[in-house]
């Protein structure tokens, strides 16, 4: 078992006598000096007085008090928070790498390359005719992938008549965001008894006022939905489309695509599946790509390559534009790095090993995981504790905890997922943890976390009287 | 544990309550409120917004999920319980009286007898 007990600082104030270095150059300019106008000058600012060595000493104190991937293991499921290899950082930081995005395509040949690999790479993963790399995130590529569908209903003079987009009562929360983005009425399916779609359901929702159903698969309890030829043919057999959510393609990378399967539009996470790093707010890439037939009303500019040259082309039908140029530059460079350096092999090997090592640990562990066989990832219950609590007291053991209450399919849900990215002994240290979890008494779950910076939060309190800057603090 | 349920108004299978007599005031009932939670937002319509028996008419959230309001009969709404959105708390602690969402003016006084009695809702919740 190991001990853990996460940093915490607690700073005084400063008395402030050492000035920052640079400002150790007495050079004065004053707001004369300048061609700023009168009203956009000020003579001073207010900022804390502190040395250098003390600005810091207090960031990186901040980042001990902080827990990410480059910490430990972070199981969160559903997000695939996977380790981000430093060489795409490199790649990203060359000085090559840094192009404005007007940059005439002429002189921007090498940039473009990079795009159009990427569109054929990702075409040739999900199965797909055509993709773009516009979006700025998932979500954002969610968005597009329905406003393409939207596109190919008015296409076919169907555009009023097909008002509804199914989703599973288990999808991720953005699949019904984005289809209500798109002025879609969302129609919520029920799950059968094994946690897959239920086709009679399906059969029963399906109709002439069906837009597209979007599904994730493997499906958020880690399941592979078995069915999905069945589905697909009653979706296509209705007139609607079927739409990939690509958040759990981890599982599949390299072994089976969505193009196969039936789907005719979907999303790529290029943070989960390609290991870019997660926004947070941005920026973040989301492609989508397209079976054949649907290429035309992609976003515009698409990246053609004629002879060796490479230019951007406005598809017949487009869209629109969904994002400045052609999406986040360095994002989508990170992407193309990942995959090059993994090639076919090593993709083929990440499926396997995300696969393998969430099974590993659903084994290591002793809580009930009710629903498999599963891929990447599991859902186990917490039983008669609340997860929110069981998370907390995993905190406790050093680790991140997985993500809790969803689905709501299980009781008190534990969503895991380990990643491809994790070794056997840290995989031993995330079971350890549950572990010591399990046999904890409820006492101590309750008063926990206590090893962490930052204590058991008052959650009421908090969401009543939100404290969302530093201002409010002295209130 | 069981739950007050008053006998002067009626209810829905999803837990609201409305008064029966003017003003006609709704909220949610007290086996509600304590499945939820502590309550920390609570999203009402406009005064003037019609709402329609059985569709949502607002949205409740707590700190272990967010529900939508179902609205008990159909009509126009009157006034608001404004003091839910500074202390939301009030649904916790009186979910009869001070912790009341809106009051509306009902477009069919006949509607009532399609609810629940207290009778009937306390079997359903216990």
């Amino acid at each position: 078992m190991q001990r853990h007990r996460q940093a915490k600082w607690d700073e005084t104030e400063s008395d402030g006598h050492e000035p920052l270095l640079a400002e150790k150059d007495l050079t004065r300019h004053e707001p004369s000096d300048t061609y700023l106008p009168d009203d956009l000058t000020r003579d001073g600012v207010e900022l804390p007085s502190i040395s250098e060595p003390e600005l810091v000493r207090h960031y990186t104190r901040l980042s001990q008090m902080n827990y990410g991937i480059d910490s430990g293991p972070y199981p969160l499921g559903s997000c695939t928070m996977k380790y981000n290899p430093k060489f795409t950082e490199d790649i990203a930081g060359q000085p090559a790498a840094a192009v404005h995005p007007d940059r005439d395509p002429e002189l921007a040949q090498g940039t473009l390359q990079v795009y159009h690999e990427l569109q054929d790479y990702l075409s040739r993963i999900g199965g797909m005719s055509a993709v773009t790399l516009q979006p700025p995130a998932g979500a954002a590529g969610e968005l597009t992938g329905i406003l393409v569908a939207k596109a190919y209903h008015e296409h076919n003079d169907e555009g009023d008549q097909r008002e509804e987009i199914l989703v599973p009562a288990s999808a991720h929360g953005t699949n019904f965001a984005s289809a209500a983005m798109a002025g879609y009425d969302i129609v919520e399916l029920p799950a059968d008894d094994d946690g897959r779609v239920d086709l009679d359901a399906l059969s029963e929702a399906v109709g002439d006022s069906t837009a597209a159903l979007m599904l994730t698969n493997p499906n958020t309890l880690g399941l592979f939905e078995r069915d999905i030829e069945e589905i697909a043919t009653i979706v296509h057999d209705a007139g609607g489309l079927l739409y990939y959510d690509g958040a759990n393609l981890n599982a599949l990378l390299g072994r089976a695509r969505p193009g196969d399967m039936g789907f005719d539009v979907m999303h790529f996470n290029v943070h989960k599946t390609f290991a870019t790093p997660h926004g947070g707010g941005g920026p973040g890439a989301g492609p989508i790509g397209v079976r054949e037939g649907l290429e035309k009303f992609l976003p515009s500019p698409q990246v053609r390559v004629d002879g060796d040259e490479y230019t951007l082309v406005e598809p017949a039908e487009s869209i629109g534009k969904v994002h400045g140029s052609m999406g986040n530059w360095l994002v989508l460079l990170k992407t193309h790095a990942y995959i090059s350096r993994l090639g076919d092999e090593g993709l083929v090997d990440t499926s396997a090993k995300a696969v393998l090592n969430a099974n590993y640990l659903a084994e290591r562990i002793d809580l009930e995981v009710p629903f498999g066989p599963f891929h990447h990832e599991f859902v186990a219950s917490a039983g008669e504790t609340d997860a929110a609590d069981f998370a907390k007291a995993m905190l406790d053991n050093g680790v991140h905890p997985p993500t809790t209450k969803w689905p709501e399919i299980v009781d008190e849900a534990l969503m895991t997922e380990p990643t491809e990215a994790e070794s056997k002994r840290s995989l031993e240290r995330l079971a350890a943890a549950f572990n010591a979890v399990s046999e904890a008494d409820d006492d101590a779950i309750a008063a926990a976390p206590r090893m962490t910076a930052a204590k058991r939060i008052d959650q009421t309190t908090a969401a009543r009287d939100p404290k969302l800057s530093w201002q409010q603090l002295s209130d | 544990m069981s739950f007050d349920v008053p006998s002067d108004r009626r209810y829905l299978e999803s837990h609201e309550w409305t008064t029966t007599d003017d003003p006609i005031r709704i909220g949610i009932s007290a086996f509600a409120q304590d499945e939820l939670g502590d309550v920390v937002f609570v999203e009402l319509p406009d005064v003037g917004e019609s709402i329609a028996a059985g569709e949502t008419f607002g949205v409740v959230e707590s700190i272990k999920a967010v529900s939508d309001l179902y609205a008990p009969i159909s009509g126009e709404v009157t006034a608001v319980n404004e003091d839910l959105f500074n202390a939301p708390e009030l649904v916790n602690e009186d979910p009869y009286g001070e912790g009341w969402m809106i009051e509306i003016d009902p477009d069919d006084d006949a509607a009532f007898e399609d609810l629940l009695s207290a009778d009937e809702y306390r079997e359903q919740i216990e």
